[in-house]
């Protein structure tokens, strides 16, 4: 199994991502935000950063380099894609899922150990938790306040379209203490913490972030049956 | 008016220039004149001014640093010493260290924000120079009085600062101090320290060689930021019509620096430079003269060909400005297509803005127009060295031992734990490391609150390396000749309690006005006694940083002599945390206490200095760090006592485990009884918990290293009690955590 791991100018997040990949079990390939070319792989990891500088809005630009475009056609065919943190506002820049985030509620940069509470295990990123199961993962952005206007909330909601959501204390105000949200599909996922910080005990929290890139493996290998 | 070119400056030799306002005194003014046999141009001046002043020059410190290189230990692992950007360390497998650290004291001060950023900027630049990647910052920091009204504008905006710019570079920042006191009120310190790995063979230098090779600029465009005294030359004497002075510090665009980090390492990757340097202070001309002065000939330079964010900027402007995430890089024509287009992928602006010569002068022409006809060493090493007057303070003779009350009742110790651990310089930092990201690259292996911040360097055979910065300004105001040694030596033992074995230094001494002989003898001391411990350690000084002028008024800063030291660890899985997570252990305090409080934040707590800093006991110190590395199989979790003492060691170690702990302190044995043993600062100690089983064989290693060991209490429960107090975790953490956010939001 194949896993492109894009770097856009500004991305910081991608060595980290491709290790996780690789920890996972598949190959990660590194893919080039000015190529349309999505060299094959089977899935694609839009990772963490200031892409671009965060310069226009968070992700703004990024969102229509060459590779996106390959993204989002392929995105819109069931290709799964992650996008995480940074990744996620390219994400949601891009329309391939809904809402925006926002500077967090206290204007500060937080980096912090999140604890979530996984709440969609049918995507093909999150089938490998259990629906309720708590997880910490680290989490690190200014601007993570996932907002949206009331009836895409209502639709996220009631279509169980929120993968996961923030435990405890809400750390950035985000509407419904939304970490992460998914596509109708199940296909595309946008997740503000960071999995790919959490993949063993040596330099993470704890080891529950490494579950969403083997589930993606785990899809790719039932899709393929 | 018309360009002050070499051919006008040689027709009219009594034409004024402003070089006092430039900062340079008479007789340097005619030194220059002696060097150039004629009056300097105004770029000349510019660039003479600017790498002659003491940040550039260190014309202060020199006579005094020399000692570094005169008792330098014997040692392998220095690959490149002090002089260039960056010292570089040999830490195995093929694998190279650089470190350095650096101050952005004032402008901090002046834009707190922009201060700091660029501060972090500069230093990771520094490394990257070396042809390293950078791998992780730390910054020692110093503020006024915590509930200062100015410390609430200063201290928000150095840490946004440091945070804006480092969590985008993708730089973890893994450790560094905060410590308040009056004294810098108006002379805040931000010291910010970075670190880059590379292979051996991949090591840069900042020497211009081989006539023909092109010199070029790249990275961001040139704008009128950070020109500072330049920018009289500019708009007073040379050109009337200009506006105003620009501001002088300068601002920073971290996307800007990631792209150049980028580009820099894809560029290095493929061998493309003969050598490289980073433009900070002093921009182009620091940049141009430095790298031709260390190579083996002259430099020619078209200074219209300098890409330009504002066209207004004169020449002198241009010389002289610092704008950030520039780079100067040497390069053989053949390889330059190949440089081009690296920089044209990451969209790097980069132009050839001249070529190395084989005469010895560097010229600078703007437009066909000879400005600068120098000998490039001149401006670059052969500024001027002084001998400052000095003089042993006379405070030193009207200071006054501790006097303090006896602490025993269960109420007054645990009310003196509350008051301790909630105090500004002992209080949790998490308000503050919070907006820093210490995950990025993967690697962080231990950040603060740690004793050392831990980087992995290889992922297969986990080799690691450890980072401390310490200093105690209060023992080095007290005794400055042992108070950095102290300072060295207790970096030394966070890193040797994090598990790694120290193997080089770096510094950062700030320091008040070099004009009062006072302070001039406390720095004299303080290089005297740092050279002096170096030695006594075996540790290198791979380079260094000197921050003078830190001072209002007659008031100066407490001396500040940051020591950082980096240490290696062989396998990063076997390192210590202050942290148990589990009860049952026996803990143990390595090493005696004494009754001496002075410097103590104890004492600082009640408004008294004392007279005596403790002495630094090398012989001690050194068996404790072979011991803690030949004990760490036996750790479970060990964390030093510094600041704050025994109390807020235990204090640090319950609240981050989120386990109790019983603690009896053998009061009987302590000079100072109980009030010493839990807030005494006496160096050479350590906390360390251990399982039952292990005590024996810890108990082996400790004899015989003669460290002595002793059993102060077990962990478990959800109270820290304290010979007979008891204090309920939850209460603990309230008023450890509360301090920052009641102060600044």
């Amino acid at each position: 199994m194949r896993v492109g791991v894009v770097t856009f100018p500004g991305t910081l997040d991608d060595r980290d991502a491709a290790r996780a990949v690789e920890y996972a079990g598949a190959e990660a390939v590194s893919l080039w935000h000015g190529s349309d070319d999505l060299k094959h792989v089977d899935a694609v990891v839009l990772p963490g950063g200031f892409s671009y500088g965060d310069y226009l809005r968070c992700g703004a630009i990024s969102a229509k380099a060459p590779i996106m475009k390959s993204i989002i056609i392929a995105a819109e065919h069931g290709f799964p894609v992650l996008g995480i943190c940074n990744g996620f506002q390219v994400l949601a820049e891009a329309h391939l899922l809904p809402g925006a985030l926002t500077r967090n509620a206290d204007m500060h940069f937080l980096c912090t150990d999140q604890t979530l509470k996984i709440e969609n295990n049918k995507t093909m990123w999150t089938n490998g938790f259990e629906i309720g199961q708590e997880i910490v993962i680290p989490m690190k952005n200014a601007e993570g306040n996932f907002n949206c206007d009331d009836a895409t909330l209502h639709e996220l909601e009631s279509e169980g379209r929120v993968i996961a959501r923030y435990v405890g204390v809400n750390p950035n105000g985000s509407r419904d203490a939304i970490a992460g949200i998914t596509n109708k599909r199940g296909n595309v996922v946008g997740l503000m913490p960071h999995p790919e910080h959490a993949i063993d005990l040596l330099t993470g929290p704890s080891k529950d972030g490494l579950t969403f890139f083997t589930s993606v493996l785990h899809s790719m290998i039932a899709g393929v049956k | 008016m018309a360009l002050d070119t070499v051919s006008h400056a040689s027709s009219t030799p009594d034409f004024e220039l402003p070089f006092e306002q430039l900062g340079l005194k008479a007789d340097e003014y005619e030194k220059i004149k002696g060097i150039l046999g004629r009056r300097p141009t105004g770029s000349e001046l510019a660039m003479y001014s600017v790498m002659w002043s003491e940040h550039c020059s260190y014309k202060s410190s020199k006579v005094h640093l020399k000692q570094f290189g005169e008792k330098a230990p014997q040692s392998d692992a220095l690959l490149v010493g002090i002089g260039e950007n960056a010292g570089v360390v040999d830490i195995g497998q093929g694998y190279a260290v650089t470190f350095k650290a650096e101050s952005h004291n004032h402008p901090s001060f002046v834009e707190p924000y922009q201060g700091a950023a660029t501060g972090v900027g500069g230093i990771v630049r520094d490394i990257l120079t070396m042809g390293a990647r950078p791998i992780a910052v730390m910054d020692p920091l110093r503020f006024g009085a915590a509930d200062a009204p100015d410390t609430k504008r200063v201290l928000p905006g150095v840490v946004a600062g440091i945070g804006g710019y480092g969590n985008c570079l993708g730089l973890p920042n893994i450790g560094g101090e905060i410590v308040f006191d009056e004294t810098y009120a108006g002379n805040p310190l931000v010291n910010a320290l970075c670190v880059g790995v590379m292979r051996h063979e991949d090591i840069k230098l900042a020497q211009a060689h081989g006539a023909g090779n092109l010199v070029v600029l790249f990275g961001a465009k040139t704008g009128g930021d950070g020109i500072g005294g330049a920018s009289i030359l500019a708009s007073e004497t040379f050109n009337t019509s200009k506006p105003t002075k620009r501001p002088a510090v300068q601002v920073g665009d971290p996307f800007a620096e990631k792209v150049l980090i980028e580009c820099s390492l894809e560029i290095f990757a493929e061998d493309l430079v003969v050598g490289i340097q980073d433009l900070g202070a002093a921009g182009i001309s620091c940049a141009t003269s430095e790298l031709a002065s260390a190579g083996t000939g002259g430099m020619n330079v078209q200074l219209e060909k300098v890409q330009l964010r504002d066209p207004s900027l004169s020449p002198e402007e241009i010389l002289m400005s610092e704008s950030q995430e520039r780079m100067c890089a040497i390069i053989e024509p053949s390889k330059l297509a190949r440089f081009m287009a690296i920089c044209r992928k990451w969209d790097v602006t980069a132009t050839v803005i001249g070529e190395v010569t084989s005469g010895e002068r560097l010229h600078i022409t703007f437009n066909g127009e000879l400005i600068v006809d120098v000998p490039p060493r001149t401006v670059a090493h052969d500024g001027p060295v002084l001998t400052r007057p000095m003089s042993r303070p006379e405070y030193l003779d009207s200071l006054k031992s501790v006097v303090l009350e006896s602490i025993e009742t269960p109420e007054t110790i645990k009310a003196a734990v509350l008051k301790l651990i909630a105090a500004p310089n002992i209080a949790d930092k998490s308000w503050v490391t919070k907006q820093y990201d210490r995950y990025v690259q993967g690697n962080s292996i231990l950040t603060q609150p740690e004793d050392s911040g831990m980087i992995r360097i290889d992922e297969q055979t986990h080799l690691g390396i450890a980072i401390s910065t310490d200093a105690n300004a209060r023992w080095s105001y007290l005794d400055p000749y042992n108070g950095v040694k102290l300072a060295l030596l207790e970096s030394c033992r966070n890193i040797a309690t994090s598990g790694a074995k120290p193997l080089a230094i770096t510094n950062c001494l700030n320091f008040g006005s070099p004009e009062d002989p006072g302070v001039m003898w406390t720095f004299a001391e303080t290089v005297r006694g740092l050279a002096d411990i170096c030695l006594e350690m075996g540790l290198p000084v791979t380079g260094g940083n000197v921050s003078f002028y830190n001072q209002t008024g007659k008031v100066a800063i407490l001396p500040t002599p940051v020591v950082g030291v980096l240490g290696v660890i062989q396998d990063v899985r076997t390192r210590t945390s202050i942290s148990f997570n589990e009860s049952g252990l026996e803990l143990f305090q390595l090493g005696n206490t004494d009754d001496n409080f002075s410097g103590s934040e104890w004492a600082h707590l009640h408004g008294q200095m004392g007279d005596r800093a403790p002495h630094p006991d090398v012989d001690h110190e050194t068996r404790l760090v072979k011991l803690l590395l030949e004990a760490q199989g036996l750790f479970v979790a060990a964390h030093d006592i510094s600041n704050g003492g025994f109390a807020a060691t235990i204090s640090e170690m319950v609240l981050k485990s989120n386990v109790g702990a019983d603690i009896e302190l053998p009061a009987e044995y302590i000079p100072g009884g109980v009030t010493a043993g839990l807030f005494a600062e006496t160096p050479g100690r350590v906390v360390v918990a251990v399982k039952s089983e292990d005590v024996a064989a810890l108990q082996k290693l400790a004899d015989e290293q003669c460290i002595p060991m002793h059993k102060v209490g077990t962990t478990g429960g959800d109270l820290l009690s304290i010979n007979g107090a008891s204090i309920p975790l939850t209460e603990l953490r309230a008023a450890f955590t509360e301090t920052f956010p009641k102060l600044f939001g």
